[in-house]
């Protein structure tokens, strides 16, 4: 197990590095630098000269090689540079949202496992029935419906129904403070975009686990647990859950990985500073040092939670040995 | 040529204001309160604290009520363009001596920084001097404003005199900038030309208190502030929302009161027509402008016939009742600030611009002749355009259909900023773009270089004597007569002679915000008029609207 672990971790590095490639080559593919933005992005005389220095300055006139050796050495050391836009180094911007990121991320998964597990089990259970039907449409309909989407909903849905009910309009607050020190101003902020985000995940939770706990209820081991006269709950507690939970995990861990970084259309729509938010700045104002430490992480992000998954199943399926 | 004279030059001393629209007249007669924090939402970023090297509106709303100006636009009167007034300077703004080319401010006593340190004409000297010369490798975004600017003098801590190497009439409103923010010279002594980026300290009405990137900045009342009773707001917050939909939804929701930007026609209605009464309007001609950019070097629009076919092609005045219901543009006029002194009258636009006579099918007629004439009745090409939906999109989405209309067959190809930049500065590889001016203090003379070929912002690549020598005659004509006849004459030239390029519509500012907000008067550009010293909440108001 050790050696799978130590192995595990050192295929992090090839996989960085791949990342790492890409995501510098692409970026320069793109015309345009964050220097013609910030001197001219208003329309009004750009000097060409400072255009210059600006560039100068952030080393974008640099030969290519040297630029990704620079790149490479920081992220060697641990030295993620300045954000080419702000001028405040990338870790403190990328710090003071990601808070809020892990925790649209945690309530949003707890949103979906909240909702997925149940009827999932059930529809499963009731298979072809008018429950299984039911959440059929349920999570298809979650799976249809972009999380952008269903929160615009939510923020009119509140507008309207606040200004209907109580004669002033309201929406979610659209600045973050930490749970920590105003837990009520941060949930009524961050419980909308859970929800929204927690409903399109947990569609597809749902469906797989439908799907596996179809596959487990028809293994023979299930059949003959029944015909000892088994109650139906303990076979699917005791003897089939934690089999069907395989893929479920898989599923979990990957949207859970997305979901650090990829909100960002939903941040948008709640105006949430997290890290979605800050890669589409960072993208659209060619901050190419804060775009590619973004990148990094949720590379990171995603190798790590495999990672989890993969030790997870050892756990779920003690078969399963990484030996 | 005159590529570094591009904002440095002009002549803009009209007095006269400027009767801009008001679709709401936004305050009686109330006596301000005391109190309270408003909440701006802004739809940008804020890239650094530095005016003098920024040029986004996503800096100015911020940190402008932090600092103070040495003169402004009159807060009270922001509509109009010639009316300034002195901020850290005393008396009215000063008249030149020395046959025009000296201007003697008086400083403000008692004037203090944020951290304690007296403000004395050093300041304004060290400030200055970093913005018209600022030393090798310091970035300064408004040195070409200032090159008539030959030495600053502080003789004594209440005196400044600025020597010019030749008498200009754009020199007062380059100094009313907003950008133009004063800086303590300790500051800049002690810590170097690059600290104002990353750090704030001013002697405007408001003391900064945080600033969370991506979310919002928060300032508090400055207690010490040196215009008498003001301001009366006990702090604001900024808060960043970089989607339209979250900046109108947060007004209409009780989570901001005002946005200084401007929404478009729809947002605006959409606001009135779920608050009523709760939202107050003001509406105004924008200092924007966007244009069409053919590039003279690619083929055919090297050709005068094909570019003035498609000015002819567009319908101005139709296209202002209807864009204007959907999008922030209105006002159909020539390259000057629409109702400006000199500036041509709607009249003329029609009697002597191609594409500006009332007669739209004849014009289209004159169109299609043209294009036949110079062979290309059947042009395809492409329109580059900036991935911003208000009014970019809208704007260029209308002009294809009318090009349309004469026969033509026009792709958009739609990028985001920053490629779009590249696209129209460096690369060069369209065939006619999208591209617009937008100013702060509205300076017609200084504002139309953007039309001239050596002017550093032209980017339709050609090359005119007879343009330069209309501008040159231009910066140094001296009557207002002469100088709206010489003004007439430029613009023609552009617009019609060589359509090099030409005028879609200008902007048109909606700014609809909670109606407990009072005393902010809107101003012809979203720089102007945002020290928010004069902004009060109608406490009981507000209380109405919001509860709690």
């Amino acid at each position: 197990m050790y050696t799978y672990i130590i192995k595990r971790l050192f295929m992090l590095f090839p996989t960085l590095f791949g990342a790492a490639i890409l995501i510098f080559i692409l970026l320069r593919l793109v015309p345009g630098d964050v220097c013609q933005l910030k001197f001219g992005g208003e329309g009004s005389y750009a000097d060409p000269q400072q255009i210059l220095d600006c560039q100068n300055r952030l080393g974008l006139t640099d030969p290519i090689y040297i630029q990704f050796l620079d790149y490479v050495a920081g992220f060697a050391t641990f030295d993620f540079g300045v954000s080419m836009w702000t001028s405040q180094p990338v870790v403190h911007e990328i710090a003071i949202r990601f808070e809020l990121s892990l925790q649209i991320a945690v309530m949003a998964t707890l949103v979906s496992i909240i909702i997925a597990l149940p009827l999932g089990i059930l529809a499963a259970a009731k298979q072809n029935t008018w429950i299984d039907y039911t959440v059929r449409g349920f999570s298809i309909a979650g799976i249809a419906m972009p999380s952008f989407w269903l929160g615009i909903l939510i923020i009119l849905g509140l507008l309207i129904g606040s200004q209907a009910w109580f004669g002033r309009p309201w929406m979610p607050p659209i600045t973050f403070i930490s749970f920590f020190q105003d837990p009520l101003h941060n949930l009524s902020q961050l419980i909308w975009p859970a929800l929204a985000t927690g409903y399109r995940y947990s569609a597809v939770a749902t469906r797989m686990t439908r799907s596996a706990m179809l596959d487990v209820l028809h293994e023979d081991y299930v059949r003959t647990a029944r015909s000892k006269g088994l109650l139906e709950k303990v076979i699917i507690n005791k003897h089939a859950l934690k089999n069907a939970m395989l893929p479920v995990i898989t599923i979990i861990g990957i949207e859970f990985a997305f979901l650090m970084g990829g909100l960002v259309v939903t941040e948008q729509v709640f105006n949430l500073n997290g890290l979605g938010k800050l890669f589409v700045s960072a993208v659209t104002q060619s901050d190419y040092t804060l775009t590619q430490a973004l990148v990094m992480l949720v590379v990171a992000i995603f190798v790590f939670m495999n990672f989890l998954v993969d030790l997870m199943y050892a756990w779920l399926d003690p078969r399963i040995r990484y030996s | 040529m005159y590529s570094r004279l591009t904002k440095a030059l002009g002549a803009a001393t009209f007095g006269s204001a400027l009767a801009l629209s008001a679709a709401a007249t936004p305050t009686l007669a109330q006596t301000p309160e005391y109190g309270g924090e408003l909440r701006l939402v802004v739809g940008s970023d804020i890239p650094s604290y530095d005016a003098h090297i920024e040029s986004t509106f996503g800096m100015i709303h911020p940190i402008r009520p932090f600092y103070s100006l040495l003169i402004r636009v009159n807060p009270d009167n922001p509509s109009s363009p010639t009316d300034f007034v002195c901020d850290l300077c005393v008396g009215d703004v000063p008249e030149p001596t020395n046959g025009g080319k000296t201007y003697t401010f008086k400083i403000r006593e008692g004037v203090k920084f944020h951290d304690g340190t007296p403000l004395t004409s050093a300041d304004i000297k060290a400030t200055f001097d970093k913005l018209a010369f600022p030393p090798e490798g310091i970035a300064s975004n408004r040195k070409a404003y200032f090159k008539m600017v030959e030495s600053i003098e502080a003789p004594d801590p209440t005196t400044v005199v600025f020597n010019l190497s030749f008498p200009s009439g754009t020199f007062i409103p380059s100094v009313a900038m907003p950008f133009n923010f004063v800086y303590s010279k300790k500051d800049l002594d002690e810590h170097g030309y690059t600290w104002h980026q990353t750090n704030v300290n001013g002697s405007g009405p408001f003391k900064f208190v945080e600033h969370i990137q991506g979310s919002h900045v928060k300032g508090e009342k400055n207690p010490d502030y040196y215009h008498e009773g003001k301001p009366y707001l006990d702090g604001y917050m900024s808060i960043i929302a970089p989607k339209m939909s979250v900046r109108l939804q947060a007004i209409r929701g009780g989570q901001a009161d005002i946005e200084f930007r401007g929404f478009p026609p729809k947002a605006r209605d959409d606001l009135v027509s779920a608050l009523g009464d709760d939202i107050t309007v003001q509406e105004s001609d924008w200092n924007c402008v966007l244009l069409v950019t053919p590039n003279h070097k690619v083929k055919p629009f090297d050709d005068p016939r094909v570019r003035r076919a498609l000015s002819l092609a567009l319908d101005r005045w139709g296209g202002s009742e209807y864009l204007s219901k959907i999008a922030i543009v209105k006002t159909a006029g020539g390259i000057g600030f629409p109702g400006h002194p000199i500036s041509s009258t709607p009249e003329y636009l029609e009697n002597n611009i191609a594409g500006y006579g009332r007669d739209l099918e004849a014009n289209r007629a004159e169109a299609r002749r043209l294009l036949k004439e110079a062979g290309h009745e059947n042009l395809k090409f492409t329109l580059h355009n900036r991935g911003v939906d208000q009014p970019y999109k809208v704007v260029g989405t209308w002009a294809i259909d009318q090009w349309k209309q004469i026969g033509l067959d026009v792709e958009q190809w739609v990028q985001p900023s920053s490629p779009f930049y590249a696209t129209l500065r460096k690369q060069k590889n369209f065939d006619v773009s999208l591209d617009f001016n937008c100013q702060a203090v509205v300076n017609p003379i200084a504002d139309i270089s953007k039309f001239l070929p050596s002017g550093g912002a032209n980017y339709s690549d050609f090359e005119d004597a007879e343009l330069e020598s209309l501008y040159v005659d231009l910066l140094k004509a001296e009557g207002k007569d002469e100088q709206r006849e010489l003004f007439a004459k430029y613009e023609k030239r552009v617009l019609d002679d060589l359509a090099s390029q030409f005028i879609t519509l200008w902007w048109y500012k909606i700014n609809p915000y909670r109606s407990y907000v009072k005393g902010w008067k809107i101003a012809p550009s979203h720089y102007l008029n945002q020290s928010l010293e004069n902004i009060w909440i109608d406490a009981a108001e507000r209380k109405r609207q919001l509860g709690g």
